[in-house]
This record gives C-alpha cells, structure tokens and sequence, in this order.
C-alpha cells in the first residue's frame, strides 16, 4: 500500500490503532481454519464507531476491499484477509455500554467477549445463551457475522434469537441503526439477515442484545450405550416423552479417550456417551430427570451417572467442549467438519460414516449435538502417511453430501467462509443464490465488505474441505482451541 | 372496466391459462382492501403457479396483493394499487409432521388451526398463538410477524421458523433456511421475509421447529389498583425463577388492572409455581381464571367500527409509564381505551371515541409519548379515511434508504403490494 494512504490510515487511527509492520501482519493473516493464509496490506484497530466510519469511507473512495474481524476463532476462513485488502479489528472497542437488568438487555461494543456478557449480569441471576466452545475469547461480533451456537441451542437457540439491535458501518461509510431495544421495529428485519451474514454487509459498532434468568435448578446426567445409535435412540425417546432438555449431546468412544485424556473429566468407559442436561424449575426438573433415567435403560444404558455438585457438571461439560482439541492427541492430523441431519436420521447417517470410512481405512470420532442434529465428525489421519490425507478429505465431502442427502445443511456452527463456499451450490440453487446475492448488492453495492466469501466463485470445480493445521501460537503453547 | 371486457383482457387470458379458468374470478366489493377495489382474485395451486402469476403480473405492469385468512389486511398504508388478489388457499396442505424430529413443512394457505390439529395426533404444538386461528393462514402469520402471548416463552414467529419457501416477482422459486434446527448455510432469506409484509415475494411454503403440547396448563389473574403497581408486578416476576409462558396486562381502566400469568408444564410443578407466584404477589392475591384471558388481544379486533387499533412496542418496564399516560390522556377526551401489554413490552391499545378528532388527538399523544420512551407505534387496524392523516407505521431511523434498495432487488417493478409497506414500499 503506498505510503500516502498508509499516513491517511494512520491520521484516523493514530499509531496505536495501525498495524503495518511484515511480522505484525503475519499474525492476521488466517483465522482459527489456518490452511487458507493470506497476508493484509495493513490492520487497522479502530477505537470508535466514527472511527470505523472513517477507515471505511476511505476506503470506499479507494475501492479497498476490507475484511472485519473479532478475535479469529472462526472455524471457516470467514476472516481470511482478502487480497489486496486491509482488516479492521474490533479488538480495542470492548466496552459494556450497558447493562438494564430489569429489561434484561446488554448493550456493548463489538470486541467484547462472549462470556463477558454473562459475567456481567451474573451477579443479577441472568446469562447469556449462546455459547460457542470459545466463548471465553471470541467476541460478539464475531458471533453475530457467524451466528454462532453452542451446546445449549437446542432449547435456547442460536445468536439470532438474542440480538435486537445493531448499529453497523455499511460499506460507503454511513451508520446505521437496525432493530433496537424494543421488539417489532417497523420495516424489514435487518437484524434478522445481518446475523449469520458473515461480514459481507457491513461491521457491527454496538450490539443491543437480550440476557434471560438463569434457571432455577440445573441438573446433567450421563448415560453410558454401548453404541451411539444406541444413545441416539434415547435422545429420540426422551424427545417423544414430551421433554425439551437444555442439551443433549452424544460423544463416542474415540472423542471420549480424547477428553479424558486431555482434561480427566471422569466419564464412564463406554463406546458412547449421552449427556442429558435438563434445567427449569427446581421440582420439575428433578421429577423429569426421574423419568429420564429408565428411558436411558431401557434404550440400553448400563450406566447412568448424574453430576452430584456444580463442580463435577462443570468438568463434564469441560471435558465436552474441549473434545475438539484433544482429538490431536490422539491423531497428528484432523478434519473438523459440522454438518446438520434430521435428528431421526442420525443412527442411518452415522452407520453411513462408519461403513465410508471403514472403506477409506480411517478413523472418525464423532462428537454431536444430538438434540438439534448437529455433527461434529472429526475426521482422523496421518499426512506423512501417502494418500491419507487425500482419503480424509475425499470421506469429509462425503459426510457433507450426506447431510445434505438426508435433508440437512453443510454447517450447523461454523459457517461458510472460505473454506466451503464451492459447497454452497450442494445445497442451494442459482435462484436461491442469486436471491442471497441480490440483498448482499443492497447492503453492499461496491463489493468491499468481505468480498470473496460464502458464494462460489466462478470457478465451479468443488474445492476440497481442508485439513485442521494448527495456528503458530497454538504450536508455541499460548493458546488451545476448544 | 366491465366485467366483461375483463374477462375478454389479455392479462385475463394469460391468467386463467396458468391457474385454471375455474381458479380466477371477478373481486367482489368484500375482495376491496382499504376501499381499494381490484379487478379479480386469482388462486395459484402451486408455489410454481404463484411465481408464473408473479412474473406475468410484472411484465404487464399490474400489481397483486396476496391474501391469506384476510385476518390482517387493513394492516399497512392504502395500497396505491391494486389488480389482483392472489389467495394461497388451495396452497393448504401440511406436507410433512416429521413429529420424531419435532418439525413440520406445511403450505402458506393453511390455517393455523388446521396445522394444530395434525400436530396434536403426535402430542406437539407450533408454539404461538397468532390471533383468529381458525382464518389466519401461515403465510399471514409470516408475512406480517403476528406473535401471540406465547412469544414470552417460546420467541417470536422468526424464532420458530427454520426455512421459507417464496415465489419472487421475477418468477423464480427460491428456498431460504432448510428442515434442521441449526443451519448457518447462507444469508437468513427467512427472517427478511418474515414481517415484510409481502413486499418481496409470496411465501408458499414454511418449516417450523415444534415444541411438545403441555401436559396441564393453568391461568391465574390479580387485580390491581393502579397501572404503576401493576408494571411493578410484572417486572417481579420477570425477573423470578417462574418459568411462565404467558404474562400480560390488562386494563380498561386506570384503577382496576389486571395481571395474568400462565404455567404449563406437568401438574406437580404447576402447583409448585403458583405458590411461588404467591409468595412474589405479596399482597396482591392471584386467583385461578378462565384460559380465554388470553384472547384479550383478539378481542380488541372484534367489531372495530371506527376503532383505532394501535401497537405500542416499548420496554418492559415502560408499560406502567405507558398505560399510565394512555388513561390521563384518553378520560378528558372521552376515549374509551382497552390496553393489552404483554410482558415482552409489546403493547396493544384500542381506541373508541364519538369523533374521529378525537381518535387523532389521543392517537398523536399516545406516540409522542412511545417517542419519547425511544419505542415504536404502528397503527393496526384505523378507518380507512384516517390512513390519509397519518402514516400507520410511524417515525422510521435511518435504515429506509437501505430498505427502498432491498424493495428494489427484490420486486424493483412495485408488483407486490404497492405502497402498504414502511415509507411507501
């Protein structure tokens, strides 16, 4: 980028807020999917919504394509830098502009942490929902371009359901205000499609979003199968008993030898495991969780184990969620894909996965969101083995095309990105892309916002799901990816 | 334009060769939507029939409002044209309950009523109760965003809708969303249709989430004195453990309001909740009553004459200030007011006066008092004359400008409802 701009940059965000040395530039240039890699001209760390405005009316007038990003624990690429493009980072705007405890609405800036959310209204007896297994890094922002999830969605839903109001920088510039505290603003939902949009409309300066009461009681039980059909009838029969439990998850044998050796959660020594978490009123939950225990049994369960203190709940669900990570120590290398099915078509799907990569002479550990059907297949090889890793990804686009087949989508969580827009047409059609592509032209005429993302290019050939690479400072031991 | 000659028309024609000649006829004066009268009322069998109307009615040039049930079409701004109707009522199938993963795929014509139905042979519900389910049609419910007392519990209609099926005016058929609870595949196309009052496409078809019918369900109401008391209550009880799934005032009067609550669940816990609804009440006493208080909002719809029917969206701890003032204003003018405020902060007033002056002098107090509480009011249901005085969807923020473009991409020939929406769309 030629000098005159850089110091134009520069006047808006001062020395603090410019990013521009090869090294520092470096630390940018891939998101938590590191394979795809690309190196911004300059990061720009704005402090306040006019200044966003200004980096992004400069580079309107310069046709700068501009990439936002959070804290870059996204698992698709979606902050990818684009060539030839500058990143603006939320970061250093991570501010809680409010908390209205007895309306139950936080306002905050984008850069601030999902589980600072829930911090701040703990002390009330409130939480935030959504929460994504990188709550404690990832930032708002970032779960509102992903519409990000989490364990608990089954009962609570995803971001979408919790944001109200965002005020957004669109790509000419202007600030706009979509939504707001109160519900049902006139005029078209933007909120609506702005959440999920992945940072192609515009980038979010303050978020207006809703936190709920912490339930009275709540209680996790975990059931031992000898086979995750096993416990996947269960979830279904627990679902036709007339029960909505906050979360149901399903990890098999080889995620579970992966959690417990990373974390020791204590989980029983079993092919496949089911995590039953109900929450609500205290007399309720415990006489439904009475139920649930023999629905269990009589699907097979020969072991059922109910968290006896918030501590020992805590280190179930932290043996959950870091079962995505810990499957590098069982494996060198490994795909991390998030197809969602019917619920119903889990044990078919699953025996499907089994039978394909037995065929392919590779292992898959599988852990799930039973409850909305959300797959987590985690695909397990050796790149120094010839011809694995080729096998891997060809097994990871099947999984995906199954999803598809039996009625589900290509991701549940993670999103499109860069990693699986050449998927997009497996799913949808040219009208139903070209519809997508005529709001996209609304909110962003100019092409700037994240240009190269969620849509396939023109190139038609399918690009192939790529392989988990871990991050530099996660190989130097500063971080871990949950 | 005759009769006849309509029927000899060209579009006339092209119409009946895509749906049927038995699938079109003349508009009667009951077909007129805010004294608007269109020419025919046409049926499409198919969502692909739906866009072939589309596409034809926007390369001609004429404009189609689409009708469900007709429970909500004195919503919005006057048409400022209108040819057709394009009713979706032989688009009423329910195509698939897949109960074991608690979602159903079902046509926009169907009523919400006859969607309940087939639901409840497997115990599960789609958990809202839109206003006169026995005419009003999915498709209705979509396009204008109708939540019920329900929507305190179980979200918004947006919240229970995984995907869309639409016909767009350039006659394609497009899906937005898919059957699974979790999908991030894609911009939420469903969420923009939801609420857009038919401006951008005709929606055909719809996926919902379900949730299981209750196994007991209990109402209970306390009488208070003032509307201050009354918000104070609410609030208590927002902020309680109750895990309640309706919670709403209503007030006819300044000193007599009422609050009621709603628990399902199963029956143990159902009493469980109410002596801890008790204990919060402190001195106001709650009585078991009647489930129909939860029709209160569709009561203020019955009989509306010259009645204005306003939606008032503040904060929950805004509805005692409202509802205040709403008294203070409506007594020395002689309005009669009815006020239903739900717990979410979504409030519903009507309006009864001898003169329409009157009506206006209320009407314009009651917003300056929603602006100043930073809320928004949409005038719901109001004589058609009043329409020319006063825009039904109130002061706008910024976002018009980018609204008019989505308008634009989407149906840029002005086919679909011309005028009704926001700022003229």
């Amino acid at each position: 980028m030629n000098a005159r701009l850089v110091s134009e940059f520069r006047s808006i965000v001062g020395d603090a807020g410019l990013v521009s040395g090869p090294e520092q530039l470096r630390t940018y240039e891939c998101d938590g999917l590191t394979l795809f890699r690309v190196v911004p001209e300059l990061v720009l760390l704005p402090a306040t919504a006019q200044e966003v405005q200004a980096i992004v009316k400069l580079c309107h007038r310069e046709r700068i394509p501009f990439v936002a990003r959070g804290s870059g624990t996204g698992l698709s690429g979606g902050a990818l830098p684009v060539k030839g493009g500058i990143v603006i980072g939320v970061s250093r705007m991570n501010r809680i502009l409010e908390v209205d405890v007895p309306n139950a609405r936080v306002v905050v800036e984008p850069g601030v942490t999902n589980s600072a959310i829930t911090a701040a209204v703990s002390p009330h007896g409130y939480f935030y929902a959504p929460d994504p297994s990188s709550q404690v890094v990832c930032t708002v922002a970032g779960n509102v371009a992903e519409n990000s999830g989490g364990a608990h969605c089954f009962k609570y839903g995803v971001t979408t359901t919790y944001i109200l109001g965002l005020e957004v920088v669109v790509s000419d510039g202007s600030l706009l205000r979509l939504g707001g505290a109160s519900l049902d603003q006139p005029g078209y939902d933007l909120v609506g499609p702005f959440v999920g949009s992945e940072g192609t409309f515009g980038i979010v300066t303050k978020i207006t979003l809703r936190v709920i009461k912490k339930p009275e009681t709540t209680q996790t039980l975990m059931a031992a199968f000898n086979s995750s059909s096993e416990a996947g009838a269960a979830v279904s029969a627990i679902i036709a008993a007339g029960m909505f439990p906050a979360a149901l998850e399903i990890m098999d044998r080889l995620a579970l030898e992966a959690a417990e050796a990373a974390v020791h959660p204590n989980y029983p020594n079993c092919q496949s495991l089911l995590l039953v978490e109900l929450d609500g009123s205290t007399r309720e939950v415990e006489l439904l969780m009475e139920k649930v225990g023999p629905i269990c049994q009589s699907c097979g369960a020969w072991e059922l184990r109910l968290a006896k203190s918030e501590a020992e709940r805590m280190a179930v669900w932290k043996g959950r969620k870091a079962a995505f990570a810990a499957v590098g120590r069982i494996s060198p290398n490994y795909l991390v894909q998030d197809g969602v099915i019917p619920r119903t078509a889990l044990p078919r799907v699953l025996g499907e996965i089994d039978r394909r990569s037995a065929e392919k002479g590779l292992r898959v550990a599988n852990v799930f969101h039973a409850g909305d059907g959300n797959l987590h297949p985690l695909v397990l090889y050796d790149r120094r083995i010839a011809g694995q890793e080729e096998r891997a990804m060809e097994l990871a686009e099947d999984i995906l095309r199954l999803c598809v087949e039996a009625g589900g989508s290509i991701t549940g969580e993670h999103g499109i990105g860069e990693e699986k827009k050449q998927f997009m047409p497996v799913m949808f059609s040219a009208a139903d892309l070209d519809a997508m592509q005529r709001l996209r032209s609304a909110f962003d005429p100019y092409d700037l916002c994240n240009p190269t993302k969620m849509f396939p290019g023109t190139d038609a050939k399918l690009q192939r799901p790529v392989a988990y690479e871990p991050h530099p400072i996660e190989i130097a031991g500063l971080a871990q990816r949950y | 334009m005759s009769q006849a000659l309509v029927q000899n028309n060209e579009a006339w024609i092209e119409l009946s060769a895509v749906v049927g000649p038995e699938h079109l006829r003349p508009a009667t004066p009951e077909d007129a939507v805010e004294a608007v009268q269109p020419t025919g009322v046409i049926a499409p069998g198919t969502a692909q029939e739906v866009a072939q109307v589309l596409r034809y009615c926007n390369s001609a040039g004429l404009t189609i409002i689409p009708r469900g049930g007709g429970t909500q079409l004195g919503l919005g701004n006057r048409p400022s044209r209108a040819d057709f109707i394009l009713s979706l009522e032989r688009l009423n199938r329910v195509i698939e309950h897949a109960w074991g993963d608690m979602t159903v795929t079902v046509e926009a014509g169907c009523t919400i009523d006859k969607l309940q139905g087939v639901l409840r042979e497997h115990g599960q519900q789609l958990a809202a109760d839109p206003m006169q389910p026995e005419r009003a049609t999915v498709g209705g419910v979509l396009a204008t965003a109708e939540s019920g007392t329900l929507r305190i519990r179980y979200g918004a209609i947006r919240d229970l809708v995984l995907g869309v099926e639409m016909a767009l005016p350039d006659g394609s058929v497009i899906k937005a969303g898919g059957k699974v609870v979790k999908n991030v595949a894609g911009y939420d196309l469903t969420k923009l249709a939801i609420g857009s009052l038919g401006t951008l496409g005709v929606i055909t078809r719809a996926v919902f989430r379900l949730h299981p019918v209750p196994v007991a369900t209990a109402s209970y109401v306390a009488t208070l004195p003032t509307a201050s008391e009354a918000s104070k209550l609410v609030l208590a009880i927002l902020d309680s453990h109750l895990v309640y799934t309706g919670l709403q005032i209503h007030a006819r009067r300044a000193d007599q309001i009422f609050v009621h609550v709603r628990f399902e669940g199963i029956p143990e816990s159902l009493q469980d909740q109410y002596v801890k609804l008790v204990r919060i009440a402190g001195e106001h006493k709650f009585v078991e009553c009647a489930g129909d208080v939860w029709t209160a909002r569709q009561k203020l719809f019955v009989n509306p004459g010259s009645a204005v029917i306003c939606k008032c969206c503040v904060l929950p701890s805004q509805i005692g200030s409202l509802c205040h003032a709403l008294f203070q204003q409506a007594a020395p003018a002689e309005v009669a007011v009815t006020l239903v405020a739900q717990g979410t902060g979504l409030a519903e007033v009507r309006l009864d006066a001898a003169g329409q002056q009157l009506l206006m002098t209320v009407l314009r107090a009651l917003r300056s008092e929603v602006d100043r509480l930073e809320g928004t009011m949409t005038v719901s249901q109001c004589p058609v004359a009043m329409k020319d005085e006063l825009d039904v969807w109130g002061t706008l923020k910024d976002a018009l400008p980018l609204m008019q473009r989505i308008k634009q991409k989407f149906d840029p020939g002005q086919t679909l409802n011309p005028g009704r929406f926001v700022g003229g769309i």
